[in-house]
């Protein structure tokens, strides 16, 4: 029965088992562009987990009332709402920050992640499993992101968050532009998602060979 | 501005959202799609003309649906929720407009416009059309560019890939990975263009 789960098998397979960045590289459309720097990819990885957290929470509590015909609809509209509200409020107090995100915010709509958790895990699981199995899907993508960005940034820039970095923002380190520019961001996602599969094929490997 | 300075515009904004401003090489939309499916030269072909043609219609659709309802109502957050339906429902009629009248088109375009719908592009030009406050014309030229452009990518990127199916690839780099890493090649190319020519 797919319903009873652990709670800690639910957190370990959304952070790894099933990671959806690098097991399937989804959903990376809305938020690689926002890579070029740390603090951007702090506010967008926010708005992914906050997105995915609640709308699996809201997708489950309705999960026997919602009619099965019309479940994709009303998933597109819960998602859309937490959308809606994380980009008002962030175009309200923080207005700088929303410019500079420009559409990605609301692109996270069609981001298959979440359209995934809700149609995979939320719509045959109670609420609060599921807002911790929403949580952890957007933090285990939020992860890897962030892993980008800082690498991006260092390697760019010479700082991360903004702080100057020791040898790297000296004159020590030439700044590779090219991180910042759009093949960076393509580059070093390729590497983490090699380095991070290889790592799990060798774990695989003896696995397999343990059994035999 | 005259009329032959007008549509000298169009075509700055037309040729740098194919070039420049290549919506999936240097704005990152619809990357699920064009990563799953530029496996073969023909599909991405298919996929890459329904792009083309339902993003041209669909950020002039959503261009009036802004003018002419959102802003007149100080409605604009409501536009995610409005874009996407007005999306799903062109792809729907579409499908069905085709489905009647030409079956061997909706043999080869057909399957891909319901993938459409969830393409990150489809949406993102129509928001970008809206933060870049375009005019319809501009919008249009838009629209169209950045479908062609989309198309252009993933045809180039399903060319590469058919070559590499005979290629020694690392174990844990086979699938995304080596696909990200010619995404990055390309971007490095289209990076080429900038300084030609500038869209805003």
């Amino acid at each position: 029965m797919l319903g009873k789960k652990k709670t800690k098998d639910v957190v370990l397979d959304a952070l790894w088992g099933d990671n959806p960045v690098f097991r399937q590289v989804l959903g990376i459309c809305s938020a690689l562009a926002v890579t070029n720097l740390v603090i951007n990819t702090v506010v967008m990885s926010v708005a992914v987990i906050f997105t995915t957290a609640l709308s699996s929470f809201t997708v489950s509590l309705l999960r026997k009332y919602t009619p099965r015909v019309v479940r994709m609809m009303i998933e597109t509209l819960i998602i859309a709402f937490y959308v809606i509200l994380f980009d008002q409020a962030l175009k309200a107090y923080w207005p700088d920050m929303s410019r500079s995100l420009g559409p990605y915010v609301g692109l996270i709509i069609t981001n298959c992640i979440i359209m995934g958790r809700a149609e995979a895990f939320a719509n045959a699981n109670p609420p609060a499993i599921s807002f911790v199995d929403g949580f952890f899907s957007g933090a285990g993508y939020a992860i890897v992101l962030l892993a980008v960005s800082v690498v991006r940034e260092l390697l760019g820039m010479g700082s991360i968050l903004g702080i100057p970095m020791p040898y790297f923002s000296t004159g020590l380190w030439d700044r590779w532009i090219i991180m910042v520019m759009p093949p960076g961001a393509f580059f070093t996602l390729a590497i983490i998602v090699w380095i991070l599969r290889s790592v799990k094929l060798a774990h695989e490997a003896k696995i397999q060979g343990a059994k035999k | 501005m005259t009329f032959g300075g007008h549509m000298i515009h169009l075509v700055v904004i037309l040729f740098a959202s194919v070039f420049t401003e290549n919506i999936l090489l240097a704005r990152f939309l619809g990357m699920c799609s064009f990563l799953s499916v530029s496996r073969q030269v023909k599909t991405a072909v298919g996929l890459g003309f329904a792009v083309v043609f339902v993003m041209t219609f669909t950020v002039a659709l959503d261009w009036l649906a802004f003018q002419y309802i959102l802003q007149p109502f100080h409605l604009e957050f409501f536009r995610f929720i409005l874009f996407i339906i007005i999306i799903a429902a062109f792809v729907q009629f579409v499908e069905m407009v085709i489905e009647r009248y030409s079956p061997a088109l909706y043999q080869t375009l057909g399957i891909f416009l319901p993938l459409i719908t969830v393409n990150c592009a489809i949406l993102g030009a129509s928001l970008f059309m809206v933060i870049r406050d375009y005019n319809l014309a501009e919008g249009i030229a838009f629209g169209l560019g950045s479908g062609i452009g989309w198309m252009l990518a993933i045809v180039a990127m399903a060319g590469i890939r058919e070559k590499l199916t005979t290629a020694r690839i690392p174990a844990g780099l086979q699938g995304p990975g080596i696909t990200l890493i010619i995404a990055g090649l390309m971007a490095l190319a289209f990076i080429g263009f900038t300084g030609v020519l500038s869209g805003r």
